[in-house]
């Protein structure tokens, strides 16, 4: 069996599962934010379950709209707030203690390697880079599951990306990710699971493990994931609040595909408006001017990718025709970059440093872009309209891109500004 | 069940972001989100469309967000399916959950031209195609999907469940 089938098999009390086959498995975990949640606490209020299955296992995430940026947005984190204090539900986090979901889970070591997540949230996925099989899922999914403590699913198929070959100068896992989706579509993997391996990945770190699992969904897959070993066990250690276990795929596991990819032939890549699938090298976008740039999100707000982007920055200034938004996905890692001095550089060079929240990845607010406009961001998402006006264009790179196009005022690369 | 009415065609890959824009996404009533259906992916949809509708998009449809509201907001306008190519798989989930009959038929998909006039055989599986005087056949829905569509959706199914247990 497949790392996968193995997690799915251990959670729906069977031996074995196999592609296609349709379980009920037990959730260890599952989540909801500002948008998704109130419909799942009115779906599961209709259930008319006496009690929510585990106080403990259930996440509410104020972090789309949040801080509330308006009455509706407010009056939509107030119901996930009432809710917990009804349900005394052990993890709903507060504006100040809040982050983006799916940092915040990992850095609390409320997921953990071996478990089942789903989550209200297409970007669930992210938890495969702790070996755990995590998905995105409806609100009715998880207003069902906080009554029962069980979803259906529907065995995935796995596809095998073996990376091998040295990483070239700024290029990490979010370019690894790019670069698979620009070749496989973004319904290259749907249905299915992707397996990340090869000695690539075995030196990776789990920042870059975390940002190409997040992203499978932009390729269709069910669930990213990576077999844990000593990375893995090292960001665990001392961290996760619950037991887990190791999973591995066996050497005869059953794989619909199996992709290579030379990474020392991938450059710095970017994903050009409107698909994430439509990839091409940093260094011919040089002609596209830049309005905003943003850092921060579920895919690549995490300390090293602000560690990245300062270091890029330090002791220049942000294009006079481009504004610059750095958002820190938790408290923790805002914290960090303050007591590290990247808040300073980034005040220094003319960024704005925000407080965590989704708010300009998905359009929300802190950081919409006009009719017109062309942001370069390290999020996950380029579609029509996605971070403000439906004439508005998205461009997708890493960390270092991004701070190299804030200088530049268009895409560029670190070297141009080194 | 037969779903009988005018066809509004869309192509490969319509995101989530494109059926319901994330900017009206600060309310979760139906009614409201109706308002903007399928804004991004044609500005004029929301007034073009009529109750009784059918849409027939390519490859991929709803891919993207998880946000139930995009086939609650398809519901919620008056159309009553959507057959595709094919369907990203939160959509698809979301479509059974709340009750938003969909069909895969890529036949269905690549013939069906806006403003024909089609009618869905829901149990059997079949679509016709009035205008063209066609038929074609969409992909059996599992039997679990089935049960799923017979309970009354998902949150009906959940309470039949608990009762039994």
């Amino acid at each position: 069996m497949t790392i996968t089938e193995k997690i799915l098999a251990a959670h729906s009390g069977k031996e074995q599962v196999s592609a296609g086959e349709l379980i009920n498995a037990k959730v260890d975990l599952l989540l909801a934010n500002d948008i998704t949640a109130p419909i799942a606490i009115t779906e599961f209020k209709k259930i008319g379950a006496k009690d929510v299955f585990d106080r403990e296992r259930i996440a509410f995430i104020p972090d789309h709209f949040a801080p509330q940026k308006d009455i509706k947005a407010a009056e939509q984190c107030k119901m996930l707030r009432d809710f917990s204090k009804e349900y005394n539900l052990g993890l709903y986090f507060e504006v100040g203690r809040m982050g983006v979901e799916h940092a915040l889970l990992p850095e609390q070591g409320l997921v953990v390697p071996g478990d089942l997540v789903i989550g209200a949230d297409s970007h669930t996925c992210t938890y495969g880079a702790l070996g755990a099989f995590s998905t995105g899922v409806g609100s009715t999914d998880v207003a069902s599951a906080m009554a029962t403590g069980e979803c259906w699913f529907k065995v995935p198929e796995s596809i095998k990306f073996i990376y091998y070959g040295k990483l070239n100068k700024w290029v990490s896992g979010k370019d690894l990710i790019l670069h698979t989706i620009g070749d496989i579509g973004v319904d290259g993997a749907l249905y299915m699971a992707m397996e990340f391996e090869g000695e690539t990945i075995a030196s990776l770190p789990m920042s870059g493990r975390l940002t190409m699992c997040n992203m499978a969904i932009e390729a269709g897959g069910k669930n990213g994931i990576i077999v844990p070993d000593e990375i893995t066990e090292h960001y665990v250690k001392g961290r996760a609040k619950r037991e887990y276990k190791f999973y591995s795929s066996d050497k005869d596991a059953t794989y619909a595909e199996i992709k290579e990819y030379d990474c020392s032939k991938i450059p710095p890549t970017v994903s050009c408006p409107h698909l994430p699938s439509n990839t091409k090298p940093a260094t011919e976008l040089s002609s596209v001017t830049i309005d905003q740039v943003v850092v921060g999100s579920c895919t690549n707000g995490r300390i090293e990718d602000l560690r990245e982007a300062a270091g890029i920055i330090k002791g220049k200034k942000v294009n006079p025709d481009t504004r610059m938004i750095v958002i820190p996905a938790t408290q923790q890692i805002y914290l960090q970059a303050v007591k590290e001095g990247l808040a300073e550089i980034f005040v220094e060079a003319d960024a704005v440093f925000s407080t965590p929240t989704c708010g300009p990845c998905l359009g929300g607010h802190m950081g919409i872009l006009a009719k017109g406009e062309k942001a370069i961001a390290t999020t996950n998402r380029n579609f029509v309209g996605r971070m403000g006006h439906p004439e508005s264009e998205v461009y997708l790179s890493n960390p270092a891109v991004a701070a190299a196009s804030a200088v530049l005022g268009r895409i560029g690369t670190p070297e141009e500004v080194i | 069940m037969i779903l009988k009415g005018k066809v509004w065609k869309f192509g490969n890959n319509i995101d989530t972001d494109a059926i319901i824009p994330a900017r009206y996404l600060n309310t979760s009533d139906p009614d409201e989100l109706a308002k903007h259906i399928m804004e991004d992916a044609d500005k004029e949809f929301p007034s073009k469309v009529s109750a009784g509708d059918l849409i027939v998009a390519e490859a991929n449809f709803g891919c993207g967000s998880s946000r139930e509201h995009a086939p609650v907001a398809i519901k919620a306008a008056g159309i009553q399916a959507v057959v595709a190519k094919s369907f990203a798989r939160i959509f698809y989930r979301n479509a059974f959950n709340i009750g938003l009959p969909i069909f895969e038929s890529e036949e269905a998909s690549g013939k069906i031209k806006e403003g024909d006039e089609i009618e869905v055989d829901a149990d059997k599986g079949i679509i016709r195609n009035i205008t063209k005087n066609e038929e074609y056949t969409a992909k059996p829905i599992p039997p679990f999907m089935q049960e799923l569509i017979s309970a009354g959706g998902l949150i009906e199914w959940t309470k039949k469940r608990i009762k039994a247990s």
